[in-house]
């Protein structure tokens, strides 16, 4: 069971290569980082691997559990068992967010089939109460006048009612002062099972101190250029991406 | 009481049919008919059709609104078929027809006072001349009405309807009215030429809903004449989902220092709907506030055309008027005309308005996507929370919730 990545080449509508050749399996139970200076293509992995239609894959695959997913649509990857914080989450002005985590369920229903709202709301209230979410949240718009710590606490709601296979947090600790990121962290780590992985994509070491990661990866012009133990974040926070570029590493 | 017609209104009646056919009609090149379809200003004369007693049944069972109205009004071709009221006995609230016979001197006091500054002169001058009924509302002095008075116009068959609403609001009072236009059919093409008189007195509250949702084979004029006095508040909403043409024309007079009003609407036109929107925000007095927000969500071929103007007169100084249209364009086929505009006369004046028409963007799309939401379904999601925006400045949950019935309706139909 695993969330495999073999190859994966993607460029932008204009040919530009953004992508070239990542290799990586997480498999379940683990937690893996990549890390990587800005413009490695760290945030385009995790898109590519969610279906942003921006990115054309030109090569390679993505399979989950042993099932291709490269040629489905955003929303049956996600249904799939795929999730992915954002970086930057949108705003949904006029939905709220207990409608809008609801119609994300609904959407994992079979036909006809409705969501139990007693239920649902029980347990939308607990989940908000680990993350240390007021009530009044539930109807606000999604992410609408939000601080970038709640916008990413919402995400991180998100992630716990889907319940996913496979969950991709993409620089989710950029923006969030030190008390936001441990109810952040709370939260991921709560999710933490031997029957879910999970990636971090992350520019500084900061995060790895509170989610702690079985694998780093450092990724660099497209490329996974270097793999290692939870160690290797400490290295790189040391001495800096430049150490990279030693011929050592080339 | 008496029981013939008061000879002011009759006389009122013939010099408006002269109005009527003196005016001659607007026609291509008229500054406030501009991308106006100006074909459908021509209609023959309507037929009223006579309904069995089950069918009247039928169309009062169906006309279902809130749970618990504060008074509720069932009109078919403005007959009155039922009525219900729970209101304060010193509330006056009666059919047009009988507040003429009842309250002549009161109803002569604000019948269609106002000058029509916003195109449609002349089919004012054919609803003055035709009307025979609608509702009558004086609330009076210190009189808070709980809930919402809910009135049902019903048109059927190829009618002409003439539904007026006149609402008077004394001192410190309170009300919301909702009017609810629909078809008894779905494929006879019928026409409402509506007017509504809204007074709202000194430091009163008056709120007043328009959801329109006639078939879309019949056409509408709605013209909303609205006067706000001292530190009074009104707030009209108008939802725009039926028709296969409407034209709404809305004024709004703030006349007394500390006057507020609102002016919302939410329009959302598939196929070859048309809405055409004419505003203006009149600011007589000093120290009044208007805040005007359009939004319409258009599909299919749609259209739709706001112009709407602030006006500012030399005296009214500290005034804050806000006008903000705002348009969803849901396919490449659709047509959406704002023509925002400033008249401003005073000093010490906050003034802004803006016209936008934008796509749903596809990062929009993405984000509900990897949410495991269909992109039809997200698309859904985005258009109605665009109107769920407007619909919440009703702050009234009934009310929110009622009109919302009609939005969701809507997007079920387009699908």
């Amino acid at each position: 069971m695993s969330l495999q990545i073999t190859n994966l080449h993607a460029t932008l509508e204009n040919g530009t290569e953004i992508l070239k050749g990542v290799t990586l399996e997480i498999p379940a139970g683990e937690i893996h980082a990549i890390m990587g200076p800005n413009g490695s293509g760290k945030s385009t992995l995790s898109k590519v691997i969610a279906g942003h239609e921006a990115y054309i894959p030109t090569a390679g695959s993505i399979t989950l559990d042993g099932q291709d997913i490269s040629e489905m649509s955003i929303d049956a990857r996600s249904r799939a068992g795929i999730f992915l914080a954002f970086q930057y989450p949108n705003e949904v002005p006029g939905v709220s967010n207990a409608n809008f985590i609801r119609a994300a369920l609904q959407a994992r229903l079979p036909k006809g089939e409705e969501i139990d709202a007693v239920a649902y709301y029980k347990h939308l209230y607990a989940q908000m109460d680990l993350l240390e979410m007021d009530r009044k949240f539930t109807a606000r718009a999604v992410n609408e006048g939000f601080s970038g710590g709640e916008k990413k606490r919402n995400e991180i709601l998100q992630m716990i009612m889907l319940d996913p296979k496979y969950c991709i947090l993409d620089e989710t600790d950029s923006g969030l002062d030190i008390d936001a990121l441990k109810i952040v962290a709370k939260g991921v780590n709560a999710m933490r099972s031997a029957n879910r992985g999970m990636l971090l994509i992350t520019h500084y070491q900061r995060l790895l101190d509170y989610i702690k990661p079985d694998h780093v990866h450092v990724m660099a012009e497209g490329r996974i250029v270097k793999s290692g133990g939870p160690e290797l974040a400490l290295e790189l926070e040391e001495k800096g991406y430049d150490f990279l570029k030693e011929p050592a590493l080339a | 009481m008496t029981t013939t017609i008061p000879a002011w209104f009759t006389a009122r009646q013939q010099a408006a049919q002269k109005r009527y056919e003196s005016i001659p009609a607007p026609k291509r090149g008229d500054e406030q008919w501009r991308f106006a379809n100006i074909k459908q200003l021509t209609w023959s004369a309507g037929v009223s059709p006579t309904l069995e007693a089950e069918e009247i049944l039928r169309v009062i069972s169906r006309s279902t609104g809130l749970e618990k109205p504060a008074a509720k009004f069932v009109f078919l071709n403005d007959d009155l078929i039922h009525s219900e009221s729970h209101l304060p006995e010193n509330a006056i609230c009666l059919p047009f027809a009988d507040a003429l016979l009842s309250h002549s001197d009161l109803v002569e006091e604000y019948f269609m006072k106002q000058e029509t500054r916003l195109g449609s002169a002349k089919f004012v001058a054919l609803h003055e001349a035709s009307v025979k009924n609608g509702l009558f509302i004086h609330i009076p002095d210190r009189c808070e009405i709980e809930g919402s008075i809910e009135v049902h116009h019903w048109i059927s068959g190829a009618a002409i309807s003439f539904p007026h609403t006149l609402i008077v609001t004394g001192k410190s009072s309170k009300v919301r009215v909702i009017d609810i236009f629909r078809s008894v059919d779905e494929t006879t093409p019928g026409l409402g030429i509506t007017y509504k008189d809204l007074f709202a007195g000194h430091n009163s509250s008056l709120d007043y809903v328009a959801i329109q949702d006639l078939n879309e084979v019949s056409r509408l004029i709605a013209i909303n004449e609205t006067s706000t006095s001292r530190d009074a508040r009104s707030k009209s909403f108008i939802l725009n989902t039926g028709a296969a043409w409407a034209r709404n024309e809305s004024f709004s007079q703030l006349i007394g220092p500390g006057a507020h009003s609102d002016m919302l609407s939410v329009s959302i036109p598939h196929r070859e709907q048309e809405y055409d929107q004419r505003t203006l925000q009149h600011h007589v007095s000093e120290s009044t506030y208007s805040d005007l927000l359009y939004k319409n969500t258009l599909y299919g071929h749609s259209k739709t055309v706001f112009s709407g103007l602030i006006s500012v007169d030399e005296n009214a100084h500290h005034t804050d008027a806000y006008q903000t249209c705002r348009n969803l364009l849901m396919t490449d086929d659709c047509e959406a005309n704002s023509m925002p505009g400033l008249e401003i006369n005073a000093d010490q004046v906050k003034c802004s308005h803006g016209s936008t028409s934008a796509q749903v963007s596809d990062e929009e799309i993405f984000y509900l996507q990897a949410r495991g939401i269909d992109p039809v379904r997200a698309r859904q999601l985005i258009a109605r929370g665009f109107s769920v925006e407007a619909v919440q400045r009703l702050e009234n949950e009934d009310a929110e919730n009622l009109v919302l019935t009609f939005v969701d309706a809507k997007f079920a139909r387009i699908g």
